[in-house]
Parts: structure tokens; sequence; C-alpha cells
């Protein structure tokens, strides 16, 4: 199973250092969320992880070896990545953006085989946009349009998934619909998922793994249930709240406070 | 596992575009045989192509000599500005995107320009080919550097009017040059009006090798183009190396652009208009796109070469000259469009 790690990670736009030296260990095969507050670093340590972002410090090893080292078409077949807010172009159908995420498999010899048509239906068959294959993804809901996108990450086939806030602009039937695929991905074909949420609650759910990053920095990790309290969620987020156990899953769950919503006490 | 509906009927039928196309540049080609400023009988052109012997000397001679060259001229420049432009556009994501707009025929006229009027280089365009692949790659650098200038980085818009800039200011040097030297007048007032007539026989099939190597290298660079498309980040997680597809279609651009410039004379609009128009016809997939331009692009030149030398008649008008004039609405139809900033 292809393990994912970073280690003494520093990255900088010019010389603004987001996240410095950073370590970070990926569970294989599970779901990994990544949360925190805007701007604080979690898109670029994400494109760092795909190699799309060379570190100023320290590495990013796939399987033990440096990701940059790696040549770029063997790391396509093995991380892939949905941007934030990824742009198609103009008129794509659902199946010709789908199927560029083979490219990785192709060769100028071999454009297109039946491994592609297999990976391709069953990508669109697992995001159930199948019967939209033909629609150009212009057209498209928002909801169906990132699906069309996940569809194209899901058809590269690789064992590690990189999703950058999958559910931005989404109404919450279609985010929990997100999510669910997402964990689909994860528990029937094994992949190893990280995923930038910003919804707390719904990282909780979803997480087996929860990283909660401040200023480019780790500020707890681990199991949700044992990392998410009110003092963490003051100190990362600036929030007041308190935290309950969600009533259906009794994973943590986060009731913000406010001026005009302080904390009542609790009368049993 | 369900399998994928077959395409609407719309589509399927899309796919005999390339057969089409390639029968209508027959068709241009035979009528660009036919048809000239002078006009000759179809059943005497058709003598001088299949009975050479037999037909009258002075037709043979008009057919052969002068309609043969100028219509492969046709071919070779219209193939190669059309897959330039479709490189650039693809490359840059600019849809307006074009050899002809973006400082690179400017860059190559000038530097034509330049080395015969100031360093009294050969007029021969074999010789000219090496400084107007200099020149279109400093033309095409020195707007791709302007155009990314100022807040926010390059835009299509300012892309666009930063190879304006560059391309009146290689103009204006390009006509200061010519009007001082009297040698150079009297060759560049045809050439830079852009003409299929400057070119013979022996030039073209000079060029012919260079041309095909770059269209080779465009072709074989629409699969990555393809990945581009989505954005860099996307195209680089799907395993592509951008810098070195940046390269091989910087390279592409250069020699076909280079070469159309210094056989026609700079030809805008081509370059800008056919992939738009092949686009719509196959969609965002830049294997069509490259396929259907190399043969529609030369279709549009030939077809307003044809057009200039019989509106006119005795006269001619030159087949850039033509070409600007029709294209110059589409552009301006292009620019007006709303989701322009968006490609
Ligand atoms: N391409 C870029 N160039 C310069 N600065 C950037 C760029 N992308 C992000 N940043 C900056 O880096 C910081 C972290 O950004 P990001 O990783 O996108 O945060 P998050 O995803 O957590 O909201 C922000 O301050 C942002 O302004
Ligand atoms: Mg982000």
């Amino acid at each position: 199973m292809t393990a994912i790690r970073a280690e003494g990670l520093t990255l900088a736009y010019d010389d603004r250092t987001v996240v410095s030296d950073l370590d970070l260990q990926i569970p294989p095969g599970r779901v990994t969320v990544v949360v925190g507050a805007n701007a604080c670093g979690k898109s670029t340590l994400l494109r760092a992880l795909a190699r799309l972002m060379r570190p100023v410090h320290g590495a990013v090893l796939l399987d033990g070896r440096a990701i940059h080292s790696l040549p770029t078409r063997q790391v396509a077949r093995q991380v892939g990545i949905l941007p934030q807010a990824p742009v198609a172009p103009e008129g794509i159908s659902v199946l010709d953006l789908v199927g560029r995420g083979r490219s990785p498999h192709q060769t100028w010899w071999r454009q297109w085989s039946t491994a592609d048509e297999q990976a391709v239906a069953a990508a669109l068959a697992a995001t159930g946009m199948t019967d939209l294959a033909h629609r150009p993804v212009d057209e498209l809901s928002g909801g169906q349009r990132q699906r069309a996108w996940i569809a194209m990450a899901v058809a590269q086939q690789t064992p590690v998934l990189l999703l950058d806030e999958p559910t931005t602009y989404l109404d919450l039937a279609h985010q929990v619909d997100v999510l669910d695929l997402v964990t689909d991905l994860n528990r029937r074909d094994g992949r190893t998922v990280v995923m930038v949420l910003h919804d707390l609650n719904q990282a909780c759910r979803y997480a087996d793994h929860l990283v909660v990053m401040r200023d480019g920095r780790i500020a707890a990790e681990g199991d949700p249930a044992a990392v998410v309290t009110a003092e963490l969620v003051t100190e990362v987020f600036g929030l007041d709240c308190r935290v309950v156990p969600d009533p259906v899953t009794a994973t943590p769950m986060v009731i913000p406070l406010s001026r005009h919503h302080p904390a009542r006490a609790v009368t049993a | 596992m369900t399998p994928v509906p077959p395409p609407p009927a719309r589509l399927r039928h899309a796919a005999a575009y390339l057969p089409a196309a390639a029968v209508l540049l027959a068709v241009l080609c035979l009528l660009s045989l036919a048809f000239g400023s002078r006009a000759v009988p179809i059943a005497q052109v058709a003598d001088a192509l299949f009975d050479r012997a037999g037909a009258d000397p002075q037709i043979e001679a008009i057919v052969w000599n002068v309609r043969m060259p100028r219509t492969a001229a046709g071919l070779l420049v219209g193939a190669a500005l059309g897959l330039a432009g479709a490189l650039m556009q693809g490359l840059t994501r600019n849809p307006l995107a074009d050899p002809g707009l973006l400082g690179v025929s400017a860059g190559a006229s000038f530097a034509i320009v330049l080395a015969v009027a100031a360093f009294g280089a050969s007029t021969a365009p074999t010789n000219l080919i090496w400084y107007a692949f200099a020149g279109a790659l400093a033309g095409a650098v020195s707007v791709h550097l302007l155009g990314g200038l100022g807040r926010g980085g390059a835009t299509p818009v300012k892309t666009a009017l930063a190879g304006i800039a560059v391309t009146f200011l290689l103009g204006s040097f390009t006509s200061a040059l010519v009007l001082r030297s009297p040698l150079a007048l009297d060759r560049f007032r045809f050439w830079a009006a852009g003409s299929l007539t400057s070119a013979d026989a022996a030039t073209l099939w000079q060029v012919t090798p260079l041309l095909a190597a770059a269209a080779v290298l465009a072709l074989a660079t629409a699969p990555a183009l393809n990945s581009l498309a989505l954005g860099e980040d996307v195209a680089v997680a799907l395993g592509r190396r951008v810098g070195l597809i940046r390269l091989r279609a910087t390279l592409a651009i250069t020699v076909l652009a280079g070469t159309a410039v210094a056989v026609a004379g700079p030809i805008v609009f081509i370059g800008l208009v056919t992939p738009h128009l092949a686009r719509m016809v196959t969609g965002p997939d830049h294997r069509r796109i490259l396929a259907l331009t190399l043969l529609g692009a030369p279709s549009l030149l030939i077809a307003a070469d044809v057009l200039g030398r019989v509106v006119a008649r005795p006269e001619e008008i030159q087949a850039g000259i033509v070409v600007a004039f029709l294209g110059g609405p589409f552009f301006i139809a292009l620019a007006r469009r709303r989701r322009l900033a968006e490609m």
C-alpha cells in the first residue's frame, strides 16, 4: 500500500513562508481530513503532498522516496489530486473530462485501451454520472460538476486521492452525497484519501484521522473524538464553542457560541 | 458495472468532418489551379495538368510554374499558420492567440527586414528563415513577458493588447527600415501584404521537410495540451511536464510561424480563425482541433487567394489582404464574447 509522509516540510511562495517544519504521516487506507482557519496553509500542504509545489526545506516521501525525485508519470499513477475550484474547458463533455484522467496510463503509441474504457465506465458509475456522460460540463449543476471532476480523479485509479474542499459551493444534500461517495472510494477500493474540509462537524464524521492546522503548523492530529475539544477550537479558530456528541454518529459536534448567543447554564 | 451509453447521433455524425475537410481542400486546390487573373478555359487547364506535352505551352507554363507553386505555398503556409495558432491558443489558453496578433509574425518580419536592409542578407526565403525564427521567438517572448506584467499576471485581453503594442512597434521599425532602403522597399512592398506568389518551387521544396517536422511535433503535443486545458495543477497531477510541453510547443510555433512569414509575409487571422472554426465542429479535444485545422487552414488561405485573383480582374488582391478583410469582423465578434476571459 502506498505510504505518503511529509518530513520537516517548509513551503513558501516567493519568500513568504506558509508552512514551516511540518511532519505528517498519512495513514494508508484511511480517510484523513485536514481542517484549519482560512489561509492557514491547507491547500498549500495538499499541493505539496501531490508534488505540485516544491518544498523549501524537507520533503514529501512516497514509499520512502522523495516525491520530487520520482518520474512525474509514475507519481501520477499513485497520487491523484483534485485542486480547489478547477476550471473545465468550454464545451467539454463529462466523458471527455473523465477520460483525460487516464493520461498517466497512456503512451503515444497506445492512446486508448480497454483498461481505459473500463476505468472510465467504473468512475462514471461510482459517481453516478453514467447517464450524464455526454452532457457538457458547463451545463451541469454545481453538485454534478463536482462529481464529474471527482470522476476524473477516480478514473486516474491512484491508490492515494487528495481532494481540496470537494464540498465547497454545494448545498447540504450534495455535500453529504460527495462525502459519502468519497467514503465509498475508501471503503470499497481501499484508497487512501486526504481531503480538506471546511465544516468541522463533517470532518469529525468522515475522518478516520483528523489534522488540525494553525498558521502552517499542525496544532493537533488523531482520532477526531480525542482531538476536538472546545479549548482546541477556541485556540485554532478563535471561536468560543461547546462540543457535544453528534446525535447520529456520536462523533464530536461543535456548537458555536457568539455575542448574541452566549453559553447558558445547562439545565438538566 | 453500467456501460457508458452511446453518444447521441449529433456527436456520432461529427466524425465525418475530417474526410469532408479533405475533400473541400482538394476542391479548393483544383480551383486555385483553374482560376487566375487571366481566365483560362477549364479544359485547357486539365490538358496542361494531365497531358503536358499536348497542351498549349503558354498555358502549361501558367499552370505549372505560376499556379502550382502558388497553390503549394497556400497549402504549406496555411497549414503552418493554422497549426501555430491552434498551438498558441492551447498553450496559453488564450482564445485571441494568433501568430499575427501576438508578435510572432511581426518579430519574424522585423528580423527579416533588418537582415536584408541593414546587414545586406540575400533575400532568398531559405536564407531568411533563420532570421525569421529568431525574430518569431523574440516577438513571442516579449509579448509573453509584457502581457504578464502588472497585477494579476497575464489575461487573454492583456496579452492581446501587449501583442498589438509589440506588433505596432515592430511594424513601425520595419517601415522605417524599408523606407530608407529602396532595394528593400521594392521587395517588401509585396511581401509585407502577405502574398503567396513570392516563393518559387525550389524554395517550397526546401521548407517542406522543416514544416513537416514541426507539424508532427505539433500533433504529438496535442494530448499534453488536453491535460493542460484542465489547468496547470491538474496537468502536473496527470503526470505532464509543463515546462517540456511549453518548450516543445514554442519550438513548433517558432518554426511554423517563422517559415510561414519567410515564405509569404505576415498573414494575420488564419491562425486565429481556423482553430475556432475547427473547435466548433470537434469540441475541445486538441487532437481533433489540430487535425481539422491542418486541413481547414490551407482551405481558408487558398480560398482567400483565389478570391483575391478573381474579384479585381485583371488586377489581384494579395491573399493576406483578403484574409484580413474577412478575419477582422470575426476577431471583433470573438473579443466581444463575454466568456472570453474564462477560457
Ligand atoms: N499562488 C500563491 N501565491 C502567493 N501566495 C499564495 C498563493 N496561494 C496561496 N497563497 C497564500 O498562502 C497562504 C496559505 O494559502 P492556502 O494554502 O491556500 O490556505 P488555505 O487553503 O488554508 O485557505 C495564504 O496566505 C495565501 O494568501
Ligand atoms: Mg484552500
